[in-house]
């Protein structure tokens, strides 16, 4: 690792001050992400500030029925936790999904939005990597990519963003509180994350100077109509190639509410409205579901070694939207998918 | 930096550079060798330890910021010559070969047990994916495990 300073913040409007007065500053929380990348010398933070010390690791109801998450609430907790569990079973389900114990009694739910990309290029300081250093190119486009993104890539970079937590958040509408030195503002999930575009070094929107409080969870949690579903390589503990989550409020065969979000496909959670409404007043069936999947992957294009992505997406996507219609979701111990 | 850790119930103060982990720390500075160094990237699980009870990479963890907490590595594990269940489980169903990853399973399975979410065979086995084993003697540590958490007597009678 680089020789970096160390320091702690004592309050947030503390964190706030010292990175805003240092550019080469990072916070660290749980670490799982960042020392990773300052090992592999693709971070290089000056200064890394300790915000482990700051109150933001409550679980708390707010007024209109839903709950907000302390950034600092670790991931095993959060995905353990009784109003999640009963509540958002899809945020638990995702959480357990991702990562290993060890890394979930870590990691925490600020830090998890702003883990970086696992595209092997990006950690290879040795080839170019626009995301790593601007304008160096895109490895991956001719490369090996079979982990790569399917959909929004752009001529400079086709990463996918790593995250199972993030996806059901997507689906959730949670939003992103975060404090700066302009102030307190909340983020609408959807607009937190970035698409490639020509900057894919900006994986989402908060300023350099902010720093994530908590994440809002509005009351709908889609307790009896969900599923987390993921693919991988191994059964645990590897990073999607495709998954999805899935929330649907149905009045008998009818769907009343759908909304989904696919992983390991794009630059950040995917979702597409246009499929959603096209299920809301529709019936559950395989027929319906396909074509909702149709509408998804329409502008989906592979690189050569992920095009089987387009199709595994196109059946995750019929067979997620079934284990939720069923309100049988997935499980994450026993891996049998059905 | 100078801070404080309590390791296996004994009060250490370190002076460490800010890039420590806490695994050299215990390694290089502490002289606490059963932890192992793996893949010092947080996907094997050679270097599980329990902190302040919950077990976590040690290898991804800066000890300047276990200021104060306590530590629990494999040396801390048994109560003088009695070794500890989980010890004595993975030596009765031989769950290694190499023993490389041991350390780090065992206390991994340690913070299983503590966290209390590991009722069934799936359960243990997608808990305890965190710890890489490359001889590959995973059945016989999920025999350990079980028989320690659910008081069977192992891998005879555990389905496939």
């Amino acid at each position: 690792m680089n020789n970096f300073g160390y320091s702690r913040a004592n309050d947030v409007a503390d964190a706030v001050r010292q990175v805003a007065a240092d550019p080469g500053a990072k916070f660290i929380a749980g670490g799982t992400n960042l020392i990773d990348l300052i090992k592999a010398h693709v971070a290089r933070p000056s200064r890394l500030i300790d915000i482990t010390h700051l109150p933001l690791d409550k679980v708390e109801e707010r007024s209109d029925a839903g709950l907000r998450i302390g950034a600092l609430v670790p991931n095993s907790d959060l995905a353990y936790h009784p109003q999640i569990e009963a509540r958002y079973p899809l945020l638990s389900s995702a959480i357990l999904a991702g990562a290993s114990q060890q890394l979930r009694n870590m990691a925490s739910t600020g830090g998890n939005l702003l883990q970086r990309t696992r595209c092997l290029y990006f950690y290879d300081t040795t080839t170019p990597c626009t995301k790593r250093e601007p304008g160096s190119g895109c490895s991956a486009i001719n490369g090996i990519n079979r982990m790569h993104a399917i959909l929004g890539t752009s001529e400079h970079c086709i990463a996918t963003h790593p995250s199972d937590m993030c996806v059901a958040l997507a689906v959730l509408e949670a939003r992103v509180l975060v404090r700066g030195s302009a102030g307190e503002r909340s983020i609408a999930f959807a607009d937190f994350h970035r698409m490639p575009g020509d900057a894919p070094h900006l994986d989402s929107n908060l300023r350099a100077d902010e720093i994530i409080t908590a994440i809002e969870l509005p009351p709908k949690g889609f307790a009896r109509n969900y599923t987390y579903l993921k693919v991988r390589d191994r059964l645990s503990y590897a990073f999607a190639l495709v998954s999805m989550a899935a929330g649907l409020e149905l009045e008998g065969e009818t769907i009343r509410e759908a909304r989904f979000a696919l992983g390991g496909v794009a630059h950040k959670p995917w979702r597409n409205t246009a499929a959603e409404a096209q299920l809301r007043g529709a019936r559950a069936t395989r027929e319906n579901f396909a074509r909702a999947a149709d509408t998804v992957l329409r502008a989906a294009r592979g690189f050569g070694h992920n095009d089987f992505k387009i199709e595994l997406a196109r059946r995750v996507i019929v067979r997620a939207l079934t284990q939720a219609a069923r309100g049988t979701p997935q499980s994450q111990s026993d891996k049998r998918i059905n | 930096m100078t801070i404080t850790l309590h390791v296996n119930g004994v009060e250490r103060r370190l002076s460490l550079a800010p890039w420590t982990t806490l695994l050299d720390a215990l390694r290089l500075h502490l002289d606490l060798t059963g932890t192992k160094k793996g893949c010092d990237h947080g996907q094997c699980g050679a270097c599980t330890v329990l902190v302040d009870g919950r077990r976590i990479n040690s290898c991804l963890t800066l000890v300047v910021m276990k200021d104060g907490a306590q530590i629990t590595t494999v040396e801390g594990l048994a109560q003088g010559n009695a070794l500890h269940p989980l010890q004595q489980a993975f030596i009765d169903h031989d769950a290694f070969q190499c023993g490389y990853c041991t350390p780090g399973q065992i206390c991994s399975a340690v913070g299983l047990i503590a966290e209390g979410k590991a009722r069934t065979a799936d359960e243990i086995r997608e808990l305890m994916s965190g710890n890489i084993c490359r001889c590959g003697a995973y059945t016989n540590i999920l025999a350990a495990i079980e028989e320690v958490i659910l008081g069977k007597s192992g891998a005879s009678e555990r389905a496939a």
